[in-house]
């Protein structure tokens, strides 16, 4: 049985799931290959009409990981993504795809990446089951005989059993995205790429998409995921990338995200400057004097070490605080408060 | 889809046809590769079961096919054209009928056009499925080729379904290929319950025997039978050509009416054109000047001229269109 199962609260209508049949084995956790799962080199996209959508981007999406792709609404993330599956070609620039060059590569390594690219698209006067048996009979890589099997385990995996006759066109929003994801995970593959997976879901629908990230990514599965909501990812991914106006303009773990972010320490007290002059000895750069209260960039130092040298020197304290940048203003320092504002 | 490729810089090659032999590639075997262990146990193996099943093969594009024309024949809208195409023949038979002249006047000397085959149907009920080919041929098969071909790409792109064929992945080259031959097997469906009803129509309305053709012989009913089988496969090629058309016009667009809508337009305007005395020297050359060429089919002895000049007008015009949507098709962007 794959561990890539949605909860039962996304499966509203699911039935017993009964055995998996075997087209969705386990796989080593690390599949061997190049180290990047993803990698481009100067990849620039300018449109007909002169615009720069993509400029000069230097992806580096490591094996295994699960790498949010950020960026406001108009920042190129889906351009970008459109290049990487091979629907538009490239200004400039290369890509290659699992190690293989893309757009030259597509059929051959297309089969090992599964995708969900601005929503949901079927065929609203087929059913459920048949649109999967089209974009499985699409495939040229897999058999006819274990079709059946492959579209029952992807319909079981995302709880749309039941609703596997209805036609599609019937299927609600919610649905419409568990069968597209259900798509993306019809054969095995070594990469994921959702774009906006979470575009018009209500919160437990976007609480489902992420736990189905997580256990995608808990099958070695590299996940490559975009959002214009930092907080929507932020919480899965181990890596980020950060689109402004159509560059790359950070990119690294998560963590080394969160680093950016030092935190300062506020002191609320009657006597600022005293207090400036005890941080200043401590060590910490430049402590800003404000009205009864005092703050500075905390560094390396302790804050109970801070309290202590307070006390000591006799400076009257009324409140002690440690605050970190959220991860949210500092998406927000990158690419800009506006949407669209810059385009 | 809209071609948004930078002029500056070279446009990147359009993607490799699928072959049945694809090489191996240069990296990454695939994670599910429990073979590669046995393959190579010193150097990292340069083949993977992927790249051994990934070549898309005959026995594959088969099964695409087969998905293609049950997708496109059981589709409701679909069912009800060929519904409305076989309405046609069985109005027409018993319109002719109400008007016939009574006795009728069976051998009434060659003739040409469809006025030739009016006088021959009284006569023998064969004659109405060149009746009903000839007037269908006009407009309402031109049009039921046109919603098909021109839905074909602009269809897939206006419900999105176009980039995940793509990325699924189908192969640009081989989803043309799998559209263009069911875009084929529509006009044969299409041309084939036209003279198939006619035939039944025309049985059961006016006499059947032995057929008297317009230069005035009488062939066996067997022999008038073959004719109209000939008929039949002249105007599915006249129509697959038609189709090509269609299917390029269809890599331009996301908007299935309006390539729907660009063939016919072109249609008609060939007719109109090919109609005009001062055009005549171009007339040769308009996708529609050759599709009533099949009367020939209908004298003894046959006159295969100007048939080989219809089938060649027909073969060029396919091939043409089939290139110009290839060329498209594999070097333009995907943006629905």
């Amino acid at each position: 049985m794959s561990a890539t199962k949605l909860p039962t609260s996304m499966g509203g209508a699911r039935l017993p799931a009964g055995e998996a049949p075997a087209t969705h084995t386990p796989r080593p956790p690390s599949p061997p290959g190049p180290e990047l799962a993803i990698a481009s080199s100067g990849l620039t996209k300018r449109f007909r009409g002169g615009q720069l959508a993509v400029d000069h981007v230097d992806l580096a999406v490591p094996r295994g990981s699960v790498y949010g792709f950020l960026g406001p609404n108009g920042s190129g993330k889906t351009t970008t993504i459109r290049m990487l599956l091979g629907l538009a070609f490239p200004t400039s620039g290369s890509a290659q795809v699992l190690g293989v060059d893309m757009p030259a590569g597509a059929v051959r390594v297309l089969s090992r990446v599964g995708s969900l690219v601005e929503g949901p698209a079927f065929y609203p006067y087929l059913s459920g089951w048949d649109n999967l048996a089209r974009y499985d009979a699409a495939d040229g890589s897999v058999a006819a005989r274990t079709a059946k099997a492959r579209i029952g385990t992807a319909l079981d995996r995302v709880g749309l059993t039941a609703a596997a006759k209805k036609k599609f066109r019937n299927y609600s929003l919610g649905m419409k995205q568990r069968l597209a994801i259900a798509a993306a995970l019809l054969t095995p593959r070594d990469l994921i790429v959702l774009d906006e997976p979470t575009n018009g879901l209500d919160p437990q629908g976007t609480r489902e998409v992420r736990a189905l990230v997580r256990q995608i990514a808990a099958d070695g599965i590299t996940v490559f995921v975009s959002s214009h909501l930092l907080a929507e990812i932020e919480q899965v991914s181990t890596h980020v990338g950060v689109m402004r106006t159509g560059k790359l303009v950070f990119q690294g773990e998560l963590a080394a995200l969160r680093r950016t972010a030092a935190p300062r320490i506020a002191v609320r007290t009657p006597d600022p400057t005293a207090a400036a002059e005890v941080l200043r000895k401590l060590g910490l750069p430049d402590p800003a004097i404000g009205d009864e209260a005092v703050t500075a960039e905390l560094g390396d130092v302790q804050p109970e070490s801070v309290t202590a040298e307070l006390v000591k020197a006799g400076v009257r304290v009324r409140g002690l605080t440690v605050e970190s940048a959220s991860l949210e203003d500092l998406f927000v320092g990158l690419t800009g408060e506006g949407f669209d504002v810059e385009r | 889809m809209s071609n948004a490729n930078n002029l500056e810089t070279p446009r990147p090659a359009p993607p490799q046809p699928p072959t049945p032999v694809s090489p191996p590639a240069p990296v990454s075997p695939p994670p599910s590769a429990p073979v590669s262990t046995s393959a190579s146990t010193s150097a990292p193996t340069t083949t993977s079961p992927n790249q051994e099943i990934s070549p898309v093969g005959r026995h594959f594009t088969m099964r695409f096919l087969r998905n293609e024309l049950r997708i496109t024949f059981f589709r409701r809208r679909n069912q009800l054209l060929l519904l409305v195409v076989a309405l046609f023949p069985l109005l027409i038979g018993i319109g002719l009928k109400a008007a016939a002249p009574h006795g009728g006047g069976g051998g009434s000397g060659p003739g040409s056009g469809s006025a030739a085959f009016f006088n021959q149907l009284a006569g023998n009920g064969v004659f109405l499925t060149f009746i009903a080919l000839s007037l269908l041929l006009i407009l309402v098969l031109p049009v039921v080729v046109a919603i098909l071909a021109g839905d074909s790409i602009a269809g897939e792109a206006g419900y999105g379904t176009l980039r995940y064929l793509l990325t699924v992945p189908a192969g640009r080259t081989r989803l043309l290929l799998v559209k263009y031959a069911t875009i084929v097997a529509w006009c044969v469906a299409a041309v084939f319950i036209v003279s198939v009803t006619a035939l039944v129509v025309g049985s059961i309305l006016f006499p059947v025997g032995p057929v008297t053709l317009l230069s005035g012989t009488t062939v066996s009913l067997a022999d008038g039978l073959v004719r109209v089988l000939w008929v039949t496969l002249y105007i599915c090629a006249a129509m697959a050509a038609i189709g090509a058309i269609g299917l390029a016009i269809s890599t331009f667009t996301e908007h299935a009416i309006g390539a729907i809508a660009a063939v016919m337009i072109l249609v008609v305007a060939s007719e109109v054109i090919d109609n005009i005395p001062q055009f005549a020297t171009v007339a040769p050359y308009l996708p529609t000047h050759w599709w009533n060429s099949f009367d020939s089919l209908l004298r003894t002895p046959i006159d295969t001229t100007t048939m080989w000049h219809g089938l060649l007008s027909f073969l060029v015009y396919a091939a043409l269109f089939v290139s110009i949507a290839w060329a498209r098709f594999t070097s333009s962007d995907v943006t629905s």
